[in-house]
């Protein structure tokens, strides 16, 4: 207990909203990729291609129009356009087969996106402005609001995913979807069209986080290597499938993260949510944050 | 295109099916017409809930023809077959455990072209035919007893205002309390002029219900003729079904 | 018919040899350096090939195999003097099967997908312990060490040459594809196929899965690390690079354009990816993998038997 002590309050407060401030934009991410997976049991390799992408187009629509939020916007209406073409061309003649050959294609996928990004966009990293600058003091230290505003556009977001879901037809649709494909389609749901928009919402969403992040580090091709990795993990400790249990892993592990910061540097942080996985895998398989059964 | 009135609703022609390297359908034809209750009998596994399914374009067949008001259905895809107006009630019920009372029975009322106030229509009238529906409307599917999860299944179809329902086994391990009610709803459906095509392992109760009853026996209809005949007559139900 | 067969098949593998075996004389150095890396490469891909082709299991952890397998040769060839070629051999091996024995607990008891992402987590965690554990493993700039001679102590001892190393390699690969060979037309590999086909059938029947499974991935693991040693031979160093998760999807890659569940596909698919590529960046320089990943889209979608599958059928006909 002394060695907590050891830590300034104030670097644990400011650990604690960075941690939650990247957790919201992992929630982001990650609902979109348990959105997929639970309505057409695909694991979304590229999806964070789809997240770095989306940065892009909000640099190149920064630069055109000089406004972050058309950015956002468009980076998300983009990339959720591009989400519906990739699944339209190697998802969709899929369907029937063997799961893993979804794996595969998606994993191709990313492949593609990965240096289709670095062929037009060149390895240096490019930058996002924020949107406003400006700090707010907790303590004696300064916090930028931008971190803040982003915790809360991301909420946001899975908030309205939330809503849409659980009210309106087309919620309906996917929920049943999601539940019984078969019956769904046998009660004249569309199911094709349905399976389409949802993978176009998943990758918009994690266009949008791109934008929403791109301030925050620089922006380039490999920027979704990391994200995929910890938005998988987020999946699985969070229960495959399970929204509400993606969002609570999310902001659970990046919170461990950013405390573990304190002590190591960030590229051994990451072993947290490593173990977090290991331990999930040994104790609870099926989900830390799994309530009922899906 | 306009139908003289003696042509069926649904013409099922030698349609085949295989399920990997097995044949299941071996050539089954049949045919429901408007209004009609019709039965179809059989031991378990010849292939009464894969004609359903090919009815309903679950399946698709791979010889053959399914006609439903004179138009070919044999490749659409399921959803456009349900909107055409055919309900499908399958054999495990298949409720969406997920979703409220309100929202299963949603999954068929929100269509294109109906407007709210028929929707409110359409849901009333079936609360009014399966009152306990009512009471549990905000319930989530899944935790309905099985009887209450049977109907519905039912009250769901019937919310395409479809024109013919395929029930598969509605009374299957149901106490014998509920199948007298399942009665009733077929009773409910002919009166709402909506026709039937009823597989069961009931007997008694699928010829009670029926008009014409069709035998299928390894993937082929032996026999078929009107339920009166059948109940009189005996020797044919117990010769393909061992009953 | 069956005699004809394996008659066409033991023609076809001693054709094949022969050639590999004179290729270094014929060929300039350039092609016998990247001739002997599509072999490693092949091996990687074969290994992958016994989970993904027989076992129905796809693995992103390969990378991990090849990595431990690399950089055991790496500590032996650095702590042990004079540097010993059968001594690197045998950390590269442990090690890699040390890995494939964690991965392979943790991982087994799940399904497929799940599967899948552990074994390419499991892969990370490895790539970033080595990458930041400076001290031991070189951190980012990897390890550098001599090429070991080619030695039976007490016998004789020469140093490699491209030539002889290509041999040894060689050799090396088509023992392993031999043994390969064997296993999976043992009783053991039949299980393991049956797993793929049908694993809840397989499980009834009354066969330890689990069991099975772990073993599949050791011995899969323990291919992987033999290559992941003969490369660190070739090229004499060790990098955290081969240990990210990529060089798994890499493996899989060639496996899936090869075909999988055929053992000679992914060597094929190596051969046909490397091929490509250098082809390819002549003209698309670092873009080349934009070309490449689409068409293993194209295969994954249309040609699922892989190359060697749709050869095999165009020949039956």
């Amino acid at each position: 207990m002394a060695f907590l002590q050891t830590i300034p309050f104030d670097q644990l407060l400011i650990q604690t909203i960075n941690g939650i401030v990247t957790g919201m934009i992992l929630a982001l991410v990650a609902s979109g990729l348990t959105l997929i997976f639970g309505i057409m049991d695909v694991v979304n390799f590229a999806h964070g291609e789809l997240f770095m992408l989306g940065a892009y187009v909000g640099v190149i629509v920064l630069a055109a129009t000089g406004d972050f939020w058309i950015a956002l916007v468009a980076a998300s209406l983009i990339i959720a356009l591009l989400g519906a073409a990739i699944y339209l061309m190697t998802l969709r003649p899929l369907l029937g087969r063997d799961p893993l050959t979804t794996i595969l294609a998606t994993f191709g996928v990313s492949l593609v996106l990965q240096n289709y990004a670095l062929w037009q966009f060149g390895p240096v990293a490019r930058k996002i402005q924020e949107p406003f600058t400006g700090h707010f003091t907790i303590f004696y230290l300064d916090y930028p609001w931008y971190r803040l505003v982003i915790a809360l556009l991301a909420a946001a977001i899975i908030g309205a995913l939330w809503l849409f879901l659980k009210f309106g037809t087309y919620g309906i649709w996917i929920r049943a979807t999601t539940q019984d494909r078969v019956m769904a389609q046998a009660m004249g749901i569309p199911v094709p069209w349905v399976l389409t928009v949802v993978f176009a919402i998943g990758a918009g969403m994690a266009g949008a986080s791109g934008v929403l992040f791109g301030p925050l580090v620089g922006v380039n091709h490999t920027m979704g290597l990391d994200w995929i990795l910890k938005a998988f993990i987020v999946v699985v400790v969070g229960g495959m499938g399970n929204l509400a249990g993606s969002i609570a892993a999310a902001i659970f592990i990046s919170l461990l993260e950013a405390y573990a910061a304190l002590w190591v540097s960030p590229a051994q942080a990451i072993i947290v949510s490593f173990v977090v996985l290991i331990l999930t895998l040994l104790f609870r398989p099926t989900g830390l944050f799994a309530s009922t059964p899906r | 295109m306009s139908l003289p009135p003696a042509a069926p609703l649904l013409e099922v022609e030698e349609i085949h099916t295989y399920y990997g390297k097995s044949h299941i359908l071996d050539g089954v034809s049949l045919e429901v017409g408007r209004g009609e209750v019709v039965g179809l009998l059989g031991r378990n596994g010849v292939g009464k809930s894969t004609t359903l399914k090919a009815v309903a374009g679950l399946v698709h067949p791979s010889r053959g023809e399914v006609r439903f008001e004179g138009r070919s259905i044999t490749r659409s895809p399921a959803h456009r077959v349900a909107r055409l107006g055919i309900g499908y009630v399958p054999e495990e019920r298949r409720i969406f455990p997920l979703l409220t009372v309100v929202e299963n029975l949603r999954t068929g009322l929100d269509r294109q072209g109906v407007t709210t106030a028929r929707k409110k229509e359409l849901l009333e009238k079936v609360y009014a035919y399966f009152p306990v529906l009512a009471e549990r409307r905000g319930q989530a599917g899944g935790t309905l007893s099985g009887g209450e999860q049977q109907m519905l299944a039912i009250a769901r179809a019937m919310m395409l205002e479809p024109k013919i329902i395929l029930l598969d086994e509605p009374t299957e391990g149901l106490m014998p309390r509920m199948v007298s009610q399942i009665r009733e709803i077929i009773n409910v459906l002919h009166r709402e002029r909506v026709a039937v095509l009823l597989v069961e392992q009931n007997v008694p109760l699928t010829l009670e219900a029926s008009q014409r009853i069709y035998i299928l026996e390894k993937g082929v209809v032996r026999h078929h003729a009107p339920a009166a005949e059948l109940q009189v007559n005996d020797a044919v139900i117990h010769q393909y079904l061992g009953v | 018919m069956r005699v004809r067969h394996t008659v066409v098949y033991w023609t076809g593998f001693s054709v094949i040899l022969a050639l590999l075996v004179i290729a270094p004389v014929v060929l300039p150095e350039f092609w016998r350096r990247f001739l002997t890396e599509i072999l490693i490469w092949g091996l990687l891909a074969m290994s992958s090939d016994i989970l993904i082709g027989y076992t129905g299991m796809v693995s992103f952890g390969h990378s991990a195999f090849f990595g431990l397998g690399m950089y055991g040769a790496a500590t032996a060839l650095l702590s042990v003097q004079p540097p010993n070629l059968w001594l690197a051999m045998l950390y590269g091996l442990v090690g890699a099967a040390a890995v494939a024995g964690f991965v392979a607990y943790f991982s087994t008891r799940l399904r497929d997908i799940y599967f899948a992402i552990t074994t390419l987590i499991f892969s990370q965690i490895f790539y970033v312990v080595i990458f930041t554990w400076t001290e031991v493993t070189g951190g980012e700039n990897g390890l550098t060490f001599s090429r070991p001679p080619l030695a039976i102590p007490g016998l004789f001892s020469v140093p490699f040459t491209s030539q002889t190393l290509h041999w040894f390699v060689v050799a090396v690969v088509t023992l392993s594809y031999l043994v390969l060979r064997r296993i999976t037309r043992s009783p053991f590999g039949m299980v393991l196929q049956s797993i793929r086909e049908n694993e809840a059938r397989t499980r009834a029947i009354g066969y330890p899965i689990e069991r099975y499974k772990i073993v599949a991935v050791m011995l899969s693991g323990l291919f992987a690390g033999l290559a992941g040693v003969l490369y660190a031979v070739q090229n004499r160093f060790a990098a955290p690079d081969f240990v990210f998760f990529l060089v798994s999807g890499e493996a899989v890659i060639y496996n899936v354009i090869g075909g999988i569940g055929t053992l000679v596909g992914p060597i094929l698919g190596a051969a046909f990816f490397l091929l490509l590529r250098e082809g390819l960046s002549r003209f698309f320089t670092e873009y080349y993998l934009i070309p490449v990943g689409l068409i293993f889209i194209a295969i994954v979608i249309f040609m699922p038997q892989g190359l060697l599958g749709f050869a095999r059928r165009w020949l039956n006909e």
